[in-house]
């Protein structure tokens, strides 16, 4: 590929041959370094610096506080627990759909994966509506018992994992169901005709094959524990893990620590992407061969057992999706009316209606469909730009680009966050720094940066799927690299693009852990409007609020575009 | 109307195309020929301008276009794969290049319906080009690249996709087509029928180097080296001692009493390696006694192809192929091999 020869004809040539492909690759790269790599560098000079000298004082106050390692160890142990839990109902449920056929098996599929797509926020209220010391299930226990007050309140850890593996077992059933459909079904054949029963083609041939993709799971789900903020910051009550540790410690204006402890999450969360991507190479590697049948044909069983089999799956769904059902019903009930009884007493659309007319209400929306668009649109111009150079550039940084492109996924929202208050906080022009905390950008660039690698890796997978040779071909017709963008790389990638793009806008619309961290309250975003309503006791507002957004997903994942992968987002 | 001058590109520290050079007049149709990996699409590609030579020159009308980009250089390009945009139907494929090359807006309708008439496709214009057949994909692609009418037209194995029997009618199609367009053409190719089918003329290639240039007759009667007379056309090799030289002609002994006359290749010693084409050969039967001159061979097997008969003789312990014009006797057993000089042996220097 790369001309390794170093004699000036052949530099020149390999340059040529880029032509602008080099020029907008060094563009985007800087641009890239500047806001993706560049700011975690001042997070890092923040917690080794003091009065401009070196020092790892506050690495030691780090380890010698009882305080800070235990919220290390705690992010450590809930993270493990929690990818525990979520493999526990993840993994069955991916074969339950993949290998048996009932009624409703399409359907229930697309909704067991719904709680992913959804802001990590509404899912954090959704449990706090059914689950919590006023929500929906106690209020049916302390009814039924007669007790004077809430059966349990919902906070610590319990409530955290509860939450995480509520919503995280979506990893492993996508990614076992994905394992499982790739898996050759001539390789169980062929072991069940060696003579192999069910149970030892299970346990010598299907789980040693699905090893990767669980593997895969179980790294995301740990490095999405590692940085979900949402939980621990609602329930999390006196347990403290590092996201809210940070949040602590930044608003307590204790920087250096705030920077000790983001250096550490990150370099956590950082280990941990390297791990998945080992496994991902490793995943992509399972029944690569040629001419395999693809996935395994469904069993259908007798009909009582499919109508079990449907009952349950129904169950289950409805099981899993009852915290936000109950968010949908939250909406419904007027602001004071739900006190002491078992359903809500009176439902009305008042609270949309306040979401819509009272200007307070209204101008969170405002304010996070303008930051969403921008950042979105941005997301649209970089991906298109990063994922042609990547995919299709010759020129010598495509590596460095490439990793520039997944770094976002490693860093949790709260380091972007970190890393964009203590960059941004001040104007340097000529060290790249800008005054943009408190200004109506600073939001904007976070959701971009977060949404990098959503958007970039769609485009990217459309560039993967159209053959080079049409650009060569428009080319070849008297097309320049300007028209052939525009008339056939455009139109060819905008499918993917689009979905990409719908994604990410919808990420940004409720986006959380970065907004709590960076915004002002002329910038208040929806999610940050959820929490002050809770903590004013208004669920009904909160509830309209969540329900907007799933509204908003649902609409995108109607739309068709569930496909696109997710990372990270809690 | 094309010349390359000591073209040369590496990739890295291979060689893949080594300082070619061939001049192209203009109407002429030049095959370039070779096995895989031998440079020959890599070289279509430099002229296209998708690979920039390392070192050498590309000329068309004596205009140095070396460092052009493949879009100023307005020749047409037919893909392997035909590279048809998928997101565009029948006539905008067409009108394409027509529009990137500012042909003015009210000639553009006219232009496409031609070249679409042309290979035989008028009335496809609103037609998805992926509901098409391979074939006539394979039209449009033609169509595409002749509507802005290019001085040159570059084919990349364009009729490799396609099943065999639609490949031999595709190519005879192809052949009156572009004789009646009369456009210089390169048609890179692996198939020596194809390239015979198509060309005035093939440069054959081999790890990127050419090897010869010339008419297809030239190429199959008088092959400058054995590479060249085996990969076009069958060809047999024997090991023979040169008896007498007289400037490029010579008699060489083969066996014990077979003495052929033989073109000398340079750097033919003593010792050679003679190449006769199967016709070149003949038969005799070795029963008769008389007349012991000639190669002593055994029939392993004989197979009636139609206008010849065709045999596997076992000689010298080598296994060489003769091919004799009609139903070409029934030999069998103990045969003498004899040469006709048609077309011509030659003797290159001793391989082994």
């Amino acid at each position: 590929m790369s001309a390794a020869g170093t004699s000036a004809p052949s530099r020149l040539s390999r340059s040529r041959a880029v032509g602008r492909g080099g020029v907008l690759g060094g563009i985007v790269t800087l641009l890239l370094i500047w806001l993706v790599a560049y700011p975690n560098i001042f997070v890092l000079g923040d917690s080794v610096l003091e009065g401009g000298s070196f020092t790892l004082e506050f690495y030691q106050r780090f380890a010698e506080s009882r305080s800070e390692r235990e919220a290390l160890w705690n992010s450590i142990w809930i993270s493990a627990a929690s990818v525990f839990f979520s493999g526990v109902i993840g993994i069955p449920l991916a074969f339950l759909f993949s290998r048996y056929e009932f009624p409703g098996r399409a359907i229930l599929g697309g909704l067991v994966s719904l709680p992913v797509l959804l802001p990590p926020l509404v899912g954090v209220i959704a449990f706090l509506f059914l689950y919590g010391e006023s929500g929906f299930l106690a209020r049916i226990v302390q009814g039924l018992l007669g007790m004077e007050r809430p059966p349990w309140r919902l906070t610590g850890p319990w409530a955290i994992l509860l939450v995480h593996s509520y919503t995280m077992y979506v990893y492993f059933f996508l990614f076992v169901s994905a394992g499982l459909a790739r898996l050759d079904r001539g390789y169980a054949e062929a072991s069940a005709a060696l003579g192999a029963s069910r149970v030892s083609t299970f346990r010598r041939v299907t789980l040693p094959m699905l090893g990767p993709a669980i593997a895969g799971a179980a790294l995301l789900v740990f490095m999405t524990s590692m940085g979900s903020f949402s939980a621990p910051y609602i329930f999390g009550g006196g347990f403290r893990v590092l996201t809210t540790q940070i949040y602590v410690s930044k608003l307590n204006g204790d920087l250096a620590i705030a920077a000790v402890e983001t250096v550490i999450l990150a370099a956590v969360s950082i280990a941990f992407l390297a791990g998945l991507q080992y496994y991902e190479e490793k995943q992509t590697f399972t029944g690569a061969g040629k001419g395999m049948l693809g996935g395994s044909e469904r069993i259908r069983k007798g009909r009582r057992t499919t109508l079990t089999l449907s009952a349950a799956a129904w169950a289950l769904t409805i099981f899993l999706l009852l915290p936000h059902a109950m968010v949908l019903l939250v909406s419904f009930v007027p602001e004071g009316t739900w006190t002491i009884e078992l359903f809500p007493p009176e439902y009305s659309v008042r609270n949309y209606v306040s979401l819509f007319s009272e200007s307070e209400m209204l101008t969170p929306i405002v304010n996070s469909l303008q930051m969403a668009t921008i950042a979105t649109f941005a997301n649209v111009v970089l991906a298109f730009a990063a994922a042609y150079l990547i995919v299709r550039g010759k020129f010598k940084g495509r590596r460095l680009l490439g990793a520039l492109i997944v770094l976002p996924w490693a860093l949790p929202g709260t380091v972007l966050a970190m890393a964009l208050a203590t960059t941004f906080n001040q104007n340097q022009p000529l060290a790249g720094r800008f005054l943009l905390i408190g200004s109506f950008a600073i939001l904007p660039l976070a959701y971009f940066i977060r949404n990098i690698p959503l958007v970039t890796r769609a485009a990217m997978t459309s560039f993967r799927q159209f053959d080079p040779s049409l650009e060569e071909a428009s080319a070849s017709l008297g097309a320049g690299w300007p028209t052939t963008m525009r008339r056939v790389a455009l139109p060819l990638v905008l499918p993917g693009l689009a979905a990409g793009a719908l994604l990410a806008f919808v990420t940004a619309l409720g986006e959380f852990v970065a907004s709590i961290l960076l915004y002002t309250h002329r910038t208040r975003p929806i999610s940050v409007a959820i929490l002050s309503e809770l903590r004013a006791f208004d669920f009904g507002g909160a509830a309209a609020y969540g329900v907007f957004l799933i509204a908003l997903m649902a609409v995108v994942f109607l739309l068709g575009y569930g496909k696109v992968s997710n990372g990270p987002g809690v | 109307m094309l010349q390359l001058e000591a073209l040369e590109k590496r990739f890295g520290s291979t060689v893949a195309v080594d300082q070619l050079s061939l001049e192209l007049p203009e109407g002429e149709f030049l095959s370039l020929l070779g096995p895989s990996g031998c440079g020959k699409t890599t070289t279509l590609r430099m002229i296209a301008g998708f690979e920039t030579p390392t070192s050498g020159r590309i000329l068309v009308g004596g205009k140095d276009i070396t460092r052009l980009p493949p879009q100023k250089r307005g020749m047409g390009m037919v893909f392997q794969n035909y590279a048809l945009f998928p997101h565009l139907n029948v006539y905008e494929n067409v009108a394409y290049g027509l529009k990137a090359r500012g042909a003015p807006a009210a000639e553009i309708p006219k232009k496409v319906a031609d070249s679409l008439a042309r290979v035989d496709l008028a009335g496809y214009d609103n037609r998805s080009v992926q509901a098409l057949s391979g074939g006539q994909q394979q039209r449009v692609a033609l169509a595409r690249a002749l509507a802005p009418e290019p001085p040159l037209l570059l084919l990349d194995e364009p009729l490799s996709n396609l099943d065999a029997a639609l490949r031999e009618r595709t190519r005879d199609e192809l052949r009156i087509l572009l004789k009646k367009v009369g456009i210089t053409s390169i048609f890179v190719t692996h198939d020596q029928e194809e390239a015979f089918a198509l060309s005035d003329r093939i440069a054959v290639m081999r790890a990127g180097k050419l090897q010869q240039l010339d008419t297809p007759e030239a190429l199959y009667r008088t092959p400058v080296n054995p590479f060249v007379a085996s990969f076009v056309g069958r060809a047999n090799f024997l090991s023979a001692q040169v008896v007498s030289r007289d400037g490029n002609e010579g008699l060489v002994e083969v066996g014990e009493s077979a003495r052929w006359r033989v073109r000398l290749h340079a750097g033919a010693s003593d010792r050679v390696s003679v190449m006769a084409r199967p016709e070149a050969l003949t038969l005799r039967s070795a029963g008769a006694g008389a007349a012991s001159e000639g190669l002593r061979g055994r029939v392993l097997d004989r197979r009636f192809a139609g206008s010849t008969t065709v045999y596997r003789v076992e000689t010298l312990g080598k296994e060489i192929i003769v091919s004799i014009p009609g139903h070409g006797g029934s030999y069998e057993g103990e045969v003498l091999i004899t040469a006709q000089q048609d077309p011509p042996l030659h003797a290159f220097a001793d391989q082994s």
